[in-house]
């Protein structure tokens, strides 16, 4: 089974890395980009072959590791 | 005051550490490696700077959950004295014995020069060793400085006291000027409830010899002696 994680900011939380990123594409020609915020991608492959119980799995996993919740949010997303 | 410093791969000021300490208290400290379930009996734990895991993932997070730092925890629980610098800080917060969360900084730049900081309160184990509101010269030496909190949070550590160390600026004044990586309310340094636990970004060690970087670190490391010993 497969699971993806998407680890993002919390609102209010500064992201100067997005910001960066923001005035980059402005330089390039993109105008009217707002708002980037940088998140982080995660692919994992399990051994569980019950959807529910990998999801539980993987949401202890991003309680514990994956993401920081004092500034992170995470989704979890199960496949196969 | 014998203690013990923990070392991880991509740890890089252990012996800086090791130094200032045997420099204060004349005995030279254990060298801990991360892999290694017990912790001597000391009466100071370090956990110091570096990148430790070459910050993968978040810096310090998966020291965090290293083997050494389960016996490091058992150990803070019982009131052993932790010291974190750097991305010892970092570590201490991602295993949530300090509160608070370290991000990049504000600038996106690395910053390696000397700091104005200043003494919150000379009323813990570590900051005997200053009067409160000294402000010190210190350096740092880090990418990922820039401490913040919910504001609930941030008025919890006021109200406590766990604030141990702000930047300021070259008249000892808190502003943004002063303040080198977008810290919430300029924070350099946390205690625990407790204060037991001290995490914070500035490189004393760094600071102890009046022939690299001058001599303002030497008061922490003193302080800790006589508390400790």
């Amino acid at each position: 089974m497969k699971a993806t994680v998407h680890v993002t900011l919390k609102n209010g939380v500064l992201d100067p890395q997005g910001k960066a990123i923001e005035h980059a594409l402005g330089a390039l020609g993109f105008a009217g980009v707002d708002q980037v915020r940088q998140g982080k991608f995660l692919e994992l492959k399990l051994d569980e072959t019950d959807k529910e119980k990998a999801r539980a799995q993987v949401t202890a996993m991003c309680e514990k590791l994956l993401a920081n919740t004092v500034i992170e949010n995470y989704t979890v997303e199960i496949e196969g | 005051m014998k203690s013990a410093i923990i070392v991880f791969p991509g740890t890089n000021r252990e012996r800086d550490m090791a130094v200032a300490l045997q420099q204060a208290s004349g005995k030279a400290p254990h060298m801990v490696w991360h892999r290694d379930t017990d912790i001597p009996d000391v009466d100071l734990i370090v956990v110091p700077g570096g990148f430790s895991y070459g910050d993968y993932l978040r810096a310090g997070a998966i020291a965090a959950h290293s083997p050494v730092l389960r016996s490091l925890k058992e150990k803070a629980d019982k009131g052993i004295p932790v010291m974190g610098v750097c991305n010892g800080f970092q570590v201490l917060t991602e295993t949530g014995l300090l509160p608070g969360v370290l991000m990049r900084n504000a600038g996106l730049k690395f910053i390696c020069r000397n700091v104005g900081l200043k003494v919150e309160t000379s009323q813990s184990l570590f900051t005997g060793g200053y009067e409160d509101g000294q402000v010190l010269s210190i350096p740092v030496a880090h990418h990922d400085g820039n401490y913040f909190a919910d504001e609930k949070t941030l008025d919890e550590i006021e109200q406590n006291g766990q604030v141990a160390f702000r930047y300021v600026d070259e008249n000892g004044a808190m502003n943004a000027a002063g303040n080198p990586n977008g810290s919430a309310r300029n924070i350099a340094g946390v205690f625990n409830k407790e204060k037991t636990v001290l995490g914070f970004m500035p490189h004393p060690e760094n600071a102890i010899d009046s022939a690299v970087g001058g001599t303002d670190g030497r008061g922490l490391f003193d302080g800790l002696v006589r508390a400790l010993s």
